[in-house]
């Protein structure tokens, strides 16, 4: 069974670089931590697809696996950051990450 | 030959529109909605490729609990007007130059190393069905499965920990 797919595995990539850059260029221009943390998922999604991609080549589902565990990484990872997200806006009432730069409680 | 090339370029042209706009919104309410469309479009490109149990994790877990998360936590801080106006000042126009040129400088390179790669093929869109996917995960990589639930665990631990201190804080004053 196919999906009748035939595409160059280039492009596919090419795809994951873009976004991969998209993101990594939201973390460079942003502030507010909420939108580095929105770029940070795009940019392991881009990761995520080259892995699949990788997987589609061959046919092989260690792409996909691969994908599951960068999920769960980013499951974990929302899960933390979104609560000092919480503690830094109650602590500074600010979401400016420029401010939380002093690292003493 | 179908339309599934046709769907996939179609899908990559959505993906990195929407990636952009989520990136440079002022409302962070709008750029998750955005996000959402990014991470959708992503999930019908892993259809196409093959791959349907990514897809539907990725619209399980992405879509589904990850962005609810982030729209929870928005929702929680309140962010309205105040901050679409405070956005609007922190993003002073010219201070992305400097990014921009360093991911055009990246883009370069990796399309490079891209390029140079001898293992060049079509991608045959070959379905790799969730059967097979579960096999390999609870056999070649039951390690990684283990350690996937341990950084779980941690992380509610963690998230716990930081939610238990922010409440109590909140009851003294």
């Amino acid at each position: 069974m196919t999906t009748a797919l035939s595409i160059p595995l280039e492009h596919v990539f090419f795809l994951a670089i873009i976004l991969f850059l998209i993101g990594a260029f939201g973390v460079l221009i942003r502030r507010n931590i909420i939108f580095m943390l929105l770029s940070l998922e795009i940019m392991m999604n881009a990761c995520g697809l080259a892995f699949v991609a990788a997987g589609a080549r061959w046919a092989e589902p260690d792409g996909q696996i691969m994908f599951m565990f960068i999920l769960a990484l980013a499951a974990a990872e929302v899960a933390v950051a979104l609560g000092l997200v919480v503690q830094l806006a109650r602590r500074f009432e600010t979401l400016d990450i420029d401010r939380a730069e002093e690292l003493n409680g | 030959m179908g339309l599934s090339f046709l769907l996939f370029y179609i899908s990559a042209a959505v993906a990195i529109t929407t990636a952009i706009m989520a990136v440079t919104r002022k409302n962070a309410s709008h750029a998750l909605i955005y996000l959402v469309v990014t991470l959708l479009s992503i999930a019908v490109i892993f259809f196409l490729l093959g791959a349907p149990f990514a897809a539907a994790l990725e619209i399980v877990i992405y879509a589904g609990a990850i962005v609810v998360l982030f729209l929870f936590v928005v929702m929680m801080l309140n962010l309205g007007r105040s901050s679409v106006a405070r956005e609007s000042q922190w993003l002073r126009p010219g201070m992305w130059v400097l990014p921009a040129i360093l991911s055009g400088v990246l883009f370069i390179v990796f399309g490079y190393t891209v390029l140079q790669t001898e293992n060049s093929a079509m991608i045959e869109g070959q379905v790799v069905p969730p059967k097979e996917v579960g096999t390999v995960l609870f056999h070649e990589y039951l390690l990684g499965v283990e350690l996937a639930g341990v950084l779980l665990l941690a992380a509610l631990v963690g998230a716990f920990h930081l939610g238990r201190r922010y409440l109590e804080e909140r009851r003294e004053n």
